[in-house]
């Protein structure tokens, strides 16, 4: 099988498209480099959906952690206390746990049967984890954040008559992202890192379908040579990491965009050592 | 703190003059009844027997060392210990990479177990990931369902996530015998393998072959067929 | 443990329950407790001494040490750290026998004969004949290096950053006071950072803690490891036989790391409340007019 037929067959795999059984023999690097890559999709797909959803939860909960009123405060606390203190993998453990509990046949709910297969697939069931697990670390950030704005900032505001809902929206939400931002891009590659975790410690892989340390694996597991297949993961991460680093960055400028260059915070990569 | 470190200790403290004689063996230690971490915290099972008496027959200082299956065989190569002893069967693949001692168990049957005699074994099949019972299910047609661990797809059948496991026999068995009736085997078995052996470098050339007249002499005199019958009951297929 | 556990097929409840938790694999259990606390204790000092020295690289001036400084912030930074130690630790051993077999073997032939490592006996770490202490000693420091390594690309990131938001007019001001480059950064530099550092390293350090049960791919057996072993079924061929307790076993792993991560919590609000005090931020303002 020529190196083009490979990517063809196995490009699309990890989601179930081409060749149904995965490679028996050869274990040549384009094979290995296709299907990890091909599984890099389900990391992917974990990191940016969790990321994108659970920034808005963070955001609000970051903001409930800071409301003086207790009966506000205390779920939010309690909320980031548990995600943040405990391994991911037990969460994915009593998340999978639970979710197999829902009646096989579907739940009644006014007249109307709902699947509930689906919850323990990892698509739904480790999304929701992630989610919730990325929302919680994300918050403590924000809130961090937003203690630390500067008292000059908020002075200045109410000095103007800023208040309420404007200070917030014009002095206290660019000022948190600002300053939470460097944090928030290191929440953002840890996450993307803890996807790897899905199928190796959570959720059971389906038809052969799992993530790119799956297929690492899988191979790893072929050749006995872990010295391929891991490197080769390390790799497509790295490019993930940097071009998520990019994006970031990207942002981190906008938010300083008003600030003198020796001030603002940098979090970007040099690119000398790219070149 | 325990004995077990404690006797590993002076073995090795023995062991020290004649430093060549010490061969540490790699097991996983989660595999009964072939090998397992006992509630003393010690290595046990069949292969702790089995291992135990090959080096007293080749008069070899041996120190247990448990390894995590994945990495089983790199660590082997890597020089961190000289022998797999841990249920591995002899396969192709294998033996490209490694050299295998003859077996000390008969090529083992798989099985499959499910809920009910009927149960849908082209539906969804539960086995544990990087086995040759997954690739077996993945080629069958079947939708194969990985597991990380042996207990996880056990747990599968029993909640309806799939229809049926697919192992070793040998460590479905009792696990069936014990579930008062839930369980039962269903379809026919599989033979996959061709018996289980001992893993050792391609270069470890002498020490494979102490090993291999261990194993003979002890299949000669009938007490590795005492020891299956002691671990895996009278029905287990014998030498 | 007790002499009534003799036989413990024969007893039951209570009487059972107290032989079970205290058979030789629970006391292991505990241990793995204390074995877990000892790598952090080990490994927070470590990863932070590799960060501060990646970030002072980073900052450096000769741009050769600078770019060594972020690009191993970046690389590493960018591997999941559970694909690094599936690789990394195994090279890491091979790498330390393959310089000890320069020095000390007397044939040179490269060691690496297609997938097989194979030095003679003598380069050996540790060597063949070692207590099984050392070997567990050998596995703990490989562990405790590659923590050091993966976290400690991490925290060089987070103190670069907080080196860059110490203000800048006060760095201006010490020069200005005729302080060398090296006095601003000791005097200057270092001691402020810290508190814009805090909020990164706590974050870290939550994500250090729920990063052990990666060791067991690095060969030491932690909490996780047992409470997987001890939760799944076992049947007759154990003195113990149950039926899966994994759920208990991990609700009560998830009571530990609640209560680790509240006293650390508690511990770093008051290193960030002590960091806080007279810094012109929101915090530190809460803080003056709460009086504190």
């Amino acid at each position: 099988m020529s190196c083009w037929e490979t990517v063809q067959a196995y490009a699309f795999r990890s989601i179930g498209f081409g060749e149904n059984l995965l490679p028996k023999s050869d274990f040549t690097l384009c094979q290995q480099v296709t299907l990890i890559g091909s599984g890099l999709i389900w990391n992917i797909y974990f990191g940016v959906l969790a990321l994108a959803l659970g920034f808005f939860l963070a955001v609000g909960v970051a903001l409930a952690k800071s409301s003086p009123r207790a009966l506000v405060r205390k779920p939010a606390e309690w909320f980031v206390f548990v995600f943040r203190g405990s391994p991911l993998f037990i969460q994915f453990f009593l998340a999978y746990e639970t979710l197999q509990l829902l009646p096989k046949a579907g739940v009644n709910v006014l007249g109307i049967t709902v699947e509930t297969a689906w919850t323990t697939r990892a698509w739904a069931g480790a999304l929701f984890v992630l989610f919730l697990n990325t929302s919680a670390y994300a918050a403590e950030i924000f809130h961090g954040a937003l203690k630390s704005i500067p008292k000059g900032d908020l002075e200045a505001a109410e000095a103007f008559g800023i208040t309420g809902w404007q200070k917030f929206r014009r002095i206290q939400w660019p000022t948190m992202l600002r300053l939470g931002w460097p944090s928030y891009t290191n929440e953002a590659i840890f996450l993307f890192h803890a996807t790897t975790l899905v199928f190796f410690s959570g959720f059971p892989a389906f038809r052969q379908m799992g993530d790119a340390l799956y297929y690492a694996n899988y191979f790893a597991d072929k050749t006995f040579n872990p010295f391929v297949p891991y490197p080769i993961v390390a790799v497509y991460f790295i490019c993930l990491t940097l071009i998520v680093t990019v994006i970031f960055a990207a942002v981190n400028r906008r938010l300083n965009r008003h600030l003198p260059s020796n001030v603002r915070s940098r979090i970007r990569l040099r690119p000398q050592f790219i070149r | 703190m325990k004995t077990l470190l404690l006797a590993t200790a002076l073995v090795a403290l023995s062991g020290a003059a004649f430093a060549q004689d010490v061969v540490r063996l790699g097991t996983e230690g989660a595999y009964p009844p072939f090998n397992f971490i006992n509630d003393a915290g010690e290595v046990a099972g069949f292969e702790r027997e089995v291992g135990d008496e090959l080096c007293k027959r080749a008069a070899l200082t041996c120190e247990w060392v448990t390894n995590e299956w994945d990495s089983i065989i790199p660590n082997l190569q890597s020089g961190n210990y000289d022998v797999i002893i841990a249920g591995m069967s002899i396969t192709d693949e294998r033996d490209e990479v490694i050299d295998f001692s003859q077996n000390y168990f008969p090529p083992a049957a798989s099985a499959f177990v499910g809920l009910s005699a009927d149960a849908d074994l082209k539906g969804t099949v539960a086995a544990q990931v990087s086995t040759i019972q997954a690739g077996y299910v993945a080629e069958s047609g079947a939708t194969l369902l990985e597991f990380a661990t042996p207990d996880e797809t056990i747990a599968a059948v029993r909640n309806g996530e799939a229809a049926a496991v697919f192992a070793d026999k040998d460590f479905l068995a009792p696990i069936v015998a014990e579930s008062n009736g839930e369980l039962m085997f269903v379809g026919e078995e599989v033979q996959l393998g061709g018996g289980v052996g001992l893993g050792i470098r391609e270069s470890d050339t002498e020490l494979k072959d102490k090993l291999n007249a261990g194993i003979q002499s002890m299949k000669d005199d009938g007490s590795l067929n005492a020891l299956i019958e002691k671990y895996f009951g009278p029905e287990t297929k014998k030498f | 443990m007790f002499a009534a556990c003799a036989d413990p097929k024969t007893i039951e409840g209570l009487t059972w329950l107290s032989c079970y938790l205290t058979s030789g694999k629970h006391l292991d259990f505990y241990w793995s407790f204390v074995t877990v606390l000892l790598l952090l204790a080990v490994t927070a000092p470590a990863a932070l001494a590799m960060g501060f020295l990646g970030a002072s690289a980073a900052r450096s001036r000769l741009l050769p040490v600078s770019i060594m400084g972020k690009g191993y912030a970046a690389v590493v930074r960018g591997v999941p750290d559970i694909v690094f130690f599936l690789f990394f630790v195994i090279a890491l051993d091979q790498g330390i026998e393959y310089l000890k077999s320069l020095a000390v073997c007397a044939d040179h032939t490269w060691p690496w004969q297609g997938l097989e490592f194979r030095v003679c006996p003598e380069a050996k770490v540790p060597l063949g004949a070692s207590s099984a202490f050392w070997h567990k000693a050998y596995g703990f420091g490989l562990a405790v290096f590659t923590f050091a390594i993966v976290f400690g690309a991490f925290a060089a990131n987070v103190l670069y950053g907080a080196m860059n938001a110490v203000p800048k007019a006060q760095l201006e001001t010490a020069e200005a006071y005729g302080m060398s480059h090296g006095q601003v950064f000791r005097r200057i530099l270092v001691p402020q950072m810290w508190v814009y550092a805090l909020p990164g390293l706590s974050n870290l350090w939550m994500i250090l803690i729920k990063a052990t049960p990666l060791l067991f791919l690095l060969g030491v057996k932690d909490i996780v490891y047992y409470a997987r072993e001890l939760g799944g079924s076992k049947t007759q061929a154990y003195e113990y036989p149950h039926p899966d307790w994994r759920l208990w076993y991990f609700l009560g792993l998830l009571v530990f790391y609640l209560i680790f991560t509240k006293v650390s919590e508690l511990v770093l609000a008051r290193l960030s409340a002590r960091l806080n005090r007279g810094q012109a931020t929101a915090g530190g303002e809460a803080l003056r007019k709460a009086g504190s």
